[in-house]
């Protein structure tokens, strides 16, 4: 039996799964004073009358990280970067002093100049002053220390182009141990290159990492306590999933995973095999995600979080602020809106939509709920489209006051103006996906080959879940004119994706046969070949690194493959090699297909 | 970081095209470039956006080559989307999709002449041309200068642009007498429709940041701002730089961006560079924060030393020399050209042209005719090593009816004797060949 549990930003929801059955599902709303209370509460809930000794994995979607990000909630970190020649960074986003040290290895790993360990002495000897200011301050005004203040530092460490030799970092990250509660090394995180992400993402790393630790020893003496003992893992923005005990070293790959478990659920429940448009319409927004040939598209570099773009891998996903309780408003001049649901046969329809705005705020719950602003909602219950049983007729009026009361500044009944709201809203999820794909399809290849074959990502289908897509999936259909797809549990979609997510993980690996050195940055790989290393040994040794790996990962078998592969001849005065590029990943997957 | 100009990237590495394993323009060419490019982050930068090319047409290259026998013969894809990235860099500019451009993008180009029988100097096709040519069609006529800043003579866009007064060519480059291909000196200065509006400056060997941005400041600057192009064009080779192996010049990434930010060109396009390590990852990455507006201070090579790269007085006094005599020789233009070409009706100009990389010589005879009226239609007669003997006529853009006129009648009329002929009517972008 798998479990799921998906924390979202107002509801959780759990799910059950077994023998590719959906046996249980629970919705909850999420306390944001106690998000750990909220988890636990969930799990016991959902298992309550289910046979503890049967589950066999529990997979945790959590927003601790996210949310320690976005409420800036952090650890204090301090920050060494080494970044040698080129565009003289800053980081303003990175709420800590950056100290920058000398020393730099260029892009072929080659040590052009070495660490100062003088200057070390004294960035060590300075940092620890610093420290004790702050302790002495702190206690020289008698401040209630808080949580943060009371814990040791962490520290990240950064250098240019350590993804392809990481020895300055390591050495650095061995000087300054002792001083620091945690240390995170940038090239531990990801093998691709991009100095400014990397170091943001070492920077979250080391600043969620105290209030992940304690969430996660917290969580699994819980569970433990209510005897489950099957492995704990937490998604991943990726769509995939790490063991808790990982997730503690790396707590920032476990950032944004909320829109990612929504699409593995989708993924579970549709059949997919073509380019299809995913759309999870819901309160607040609507998440757009494309798959090509069924497989998901990936952000191209890494996912970004507030002001911090990072190198966390993660499945392609664009927010709009159109959900059921996007408010609507009249405007007097058109927005711009390219329009043109009907523009072929009904300009006064038209010209009057392009007055009408949806969201992009919520400003309270729908009238329907007792709220104050029309909503797209609201204006779905004017149409009859929802279920009238669980309102009363009172409610009912309220949304049609309010809707009415829109409609008549654009001289409409309640009604038109409520269909127009409604074609607008599958009009502007489809003006935003046709941005998205010219965008995606124009993505930079660097091979004649690719130029010519010029791969464009047609979908061919719409996928549709979240409260309001039963609804909209009519509309969605005339705007697209492509067959628009709703399954039938999508309601705790994001939690079966959550329960069915297995592990992923990247690998790169580089090999160099002038300099015979070979290096795989995420597993701190770096080590010695011999001047004759070919291709085919690269691709032996990352799919055996990357295949053990997978079994620490989980007990069933994960599919590996690699995904880019390259070999470069270098000439270099006399001497000549190759420079070997492959990249390997396990398979993002599925556990099973719900029936 | 947010970029004060708009630019465009078409960065496309090729990496699966090399004219052979072991040869200079190989694969790994811009593997470097890449790496330091992404590891630097340039594609977060705001302001920044890459882009890829479309190739390029038949049509396109029609309008700058006469390609022996075709152009599917002679042109092969890569070269396509090669010629494809610059025609994109240039309308990124047109288009308004970005403020400026710059395409990476291999193979180089400015060593193709009008006629392609090979590869030579590492090109077929000459990108900026063709990039510039598909400009002209599509957007009208305009006043360009494009400036070549690479270390070889840029023979072919020479070639190309030698009678048209309305593309300014200068380039500056190592001595010809002391390397490939041998040509670029001061007297060449164009054709009887438009000379002095190509100008040369040839460097001596060991010129530094000094001598180059000499140049730059004392006739290039001055020049352009005499002539007032509507687009500014940089030819941008790298090779100029001090760890270049097949060159012998001193300048720097430092020097590189100073110079594209003085230069302020709308469009660069890369041309040669072969120190792929040492040198083109952060001369290209000076060059773009340069065209982009952004500081590039901190862009130096590992091992850059200015005392070691100081330049010898007596270069500097060379080039200052140099400097006055081709500016003074812009000034008089009219005056030397009624001294090159006097009365002249017809101006004949032979030439024996080695294409390095396939190992063709070429024989042939330009003949451009002198018009009151517009730039003049002229001719080129042609044979290869090979056994090609072809005619290629071509009618200018801005030329007279009767120019017109005559270059149908002289493209029917010729063919006996000859393996092909082939007609460029510029004027109504229409292309012939039999």
């Amino acid at each position: 039996m798998l479990i799921g549990i998906d924390m979202g930003g107002t509801h959780i929801d759990g799910v059950a799964v077994k023998d590719n059955k959906i046996i249980k599902t629970i919705k909850h709303q999420v306390d944001h004073t106690d998000l750990y209370r909220t988890i636990l509460n969930a799990i016991y809930d959902l298992i309550a009358d289910l046979d503890k000794a049967q589950i066999s994995r529990v997979n945790l979607s959590t927003t601790i990280s996210t949310n320690a990000i976005v409420e800036n909630k952090t650890a204090a970190v301090d920050l060494i970067l080494q970044k040698g020649p080129g565009i003289n960074f800053e980081f303003p986003e990175i709420p800590s002093e950056v100290n920058y040290i000398d020393g730099y290895v260029d892009h072929r790993g080659k040590m052009v100049k070495d660490l100062d360990y003088q200057q070390l002495a004294v960035l060590k000897k300075d940092l620890s002053a610093r420290e004790d200011l702050k302790k002495d301050l702190n206690k020289a005004e008698d401040l209630k220390q808080d949580l943060n203040m009371s814990q040791t530092k962490n520290l990240a460490v950064v250098t240019k182009f350590s993804t392809r030799n990481p020895e300055h970092e390591k050495a650095i990250a061995d000087y300054f141990a002792a001083d620091y509660n945690q240390v995170t090394q940038g090239h531990t995180l990801s093998g691709r290159l991009n100095f400014p992400r990397r170091v943001n993402t070492a920077y979250l790393n080391s600043a969620v990492y105290n209030i992940f630790q304690e969430f996660a020893n917290n969580i699994a003496a819980a569970l433990r306590e209510v005897e489950i003992n099957a492995p704990i893992y937490i998604l991943k923005a990726d769509g995939g999933t790490m063991p808790l005990v990982d997730a503690i070293t790396r707590p920032v790959e476990t950032i944004l995973s909320g829109p990612a478990a929504s699409f593995m659920g989708m993924s579970a429940l549709f059949d997919n095999r073509m380019d299809s448009v995913l759309l999870d319409i819901g309160g607040t927004t609507t998440d757009i995600f494309f798959l090509v040939d069924g497989v998901p598209v990936f952000e191209p570099t890494g996912i970004t979080i507030g002001q911090h773009k990072t190198l966390v891998r993660a499945i392609y996903s664009v927010s709009i602020g159109l959900g059921g309780d996007s408010c609507l408003s009249v405007v007097n001049s058109a927005d711009g809106d390219n329009f043109n649901y009907l523009s072929a046969n009904n300009s006064y329809d038209n010209n009057l939509a392009e007055k009408i705005r949806i969201g992009p705020e919520r400003k309270g719950p729908p009238l329907l709920f007792g709220g104050t602003i029309p909503t797209l909602t609201d204006a779905m219950s004017v149409l009859h489209k929802l279920d009238f049983d669980n309102f009363s007729t009172e409610q009912v009026t309220w949304a049609r006051q309010g809707i009415t009361e829109l409609a008549e500044q654009l001289a409409l009944s309640a009604e038109d103006f409520a269909e127009l709201v409604l074609k607008k809203a599958a009009q502007t999820i489809k003006n935003q996906v046709d941005n998205l794909l010219l965008q995606l399809n124009s993505q930079p290849v660097y091979t004649v080959r690719e130029i010519l074959a010029d791969r464009q990502i047609k979908p061919v289908e719409v996928k549709v879940i979240g409260g309001p897509a039963k609804i909209l999936a009519e509309y969605l259909k005339q705007v697209f004119k492509l067959n628009v797809l709703l399954p039938e549990q999508f309601k705790v979609a994001n939690a079966i994706g959550a329960a069915l997510a297995q592990p992923t993980m990247e690998l790169n690996l580089l090999a160099d046969t002038q300099r015979k050195i070979l290096i795989i940055p995420e597993l701190n790989i770096y080590e010695k070949i011999g001047s004759r290393y070919s291709l085919a040994e690269g691709q032996k040794y990352i799919l055996q690194c990357l295949n053990q790996a997978a079994k620490k990962l989980s007990d069933s078998k994960l599919a590996t493959e690699i995904i880019e592969e390259s070999s470069f001849n270098m000439v270099d005065g006399y001497s000549s090699g190759k420079n070997i590029r492959i990249k390997a990943q396990i398979k993002p997957g599925l556990s099973c297909v719900i029936e | 970081m947010q970029a004060k100009n708009k630019l465009g990237l078409v960065f496309f590495p090729a990496f699966d095209w090399a004219i052979s394993p072991s040869h200079p323009e190989r694969e790994e060419r811009l593997l470097y470039t890449q790496d330091q490019l992404f590891e630097e982050g340039i594609q977060d930068i705001a302001g920044i956006e890459f882009f890829n090319p479309v190739p390029a047409t038949e049509k396109d290259v029609q309008r700058v080559h006469f390609a022996v026998p075709d152009v599917k013969t002679r042109f092969s894809k890569s070269h396509m989307v090669s010629m494809g990235g610059a025609i994109e860099a240039f309308d990124l500019v047109f288009s308004g999709r970005s403020e400026k451009s710059f395409a990476l993008v291999r193979p180089p180009g400015h060593h193709a002449h009008r006629v392609v029988y090979g590869d030579r100097g590492f090109c077929v096709g000459n990108i900026e041309a063709v990039g510039l040519e598909a400009m002209r069609t599509k957007y009208g006529d305009l006043r360009v200068a494009v400036i070549d800043t690479d270390c070889h003579h840029g023979d072919g866009t020479e070639d190309i642009y030698w009678n048209d007064p309305d593309t300014l060519f200068i380039s500056f480059h190592q001595d010809g007498r002391t390397l490939y291909p041998g040509t670029g000196y001061i007297d060449e200065a164009g054709g009887p429709g438009a000379y002095g509006y190509n100008i040369n400056i040839p460097l001596p060997p060991k010129t530094g940041e000094q001598g180059y941005l000499y140049v730059l400041d004392h006739v290039i600057l001055p020049i352009l701002a005499e002539y007032k192009p509507d687009l500014i064009v940089n030819s941008a080779g790298q090779d100029n730089h001090y760890s270049d192996p097949i060159t012998n010049m001193n300048f720097t990434a430092q020097g590189y961006a100073i110079l594209n930010e003085k230069l302020n060109p709308d469009v660069a396009i890369l041309e040669g560079g072969y120190s792929i390590e040492s040198a083109l990852p952060y001369v290209n990455t000076g060059i773009i924060l340069a065209m982009a507006g952004l500081d590039y201070s901190g862009v130096k090579e590992p091992d850059y030393d200015p005392s070691r790269l100081r330049q010898d007085p007596r270069i500097t006094e060379h080039i200052k020399k140099l400097s006055a005599t081709v500016y003074e020789r812009w000034q008089q233009r009219d005056v030397l050209a009624e001294k090159e070409y006097g009365n002249q009706k017809l101006v004949s100009r032979k030439r024996n042209i080695f294409y390095d990389t396939d190992g063709i010589m070429e024989r042939q005879t330009q003949n451009f005719k002198v018009c009151s009226n517009c730039s003049g239609l002229n001719y080129i007669d042609s044979r290869s090593d090979r056994g090609s003997k072809i005619k290629g006529i071509t009618i200018p853009r801005d030329a007279c009816r009767n120019c017109q006129k005559e270059g149908y009648e002289l493209y029917e009329k010729s063919g006996s004797g000859l393996t092909n002929v082939y007609l460029q009517d510029r004027v109504n972008d229409r292309y012939l060949a039999k």
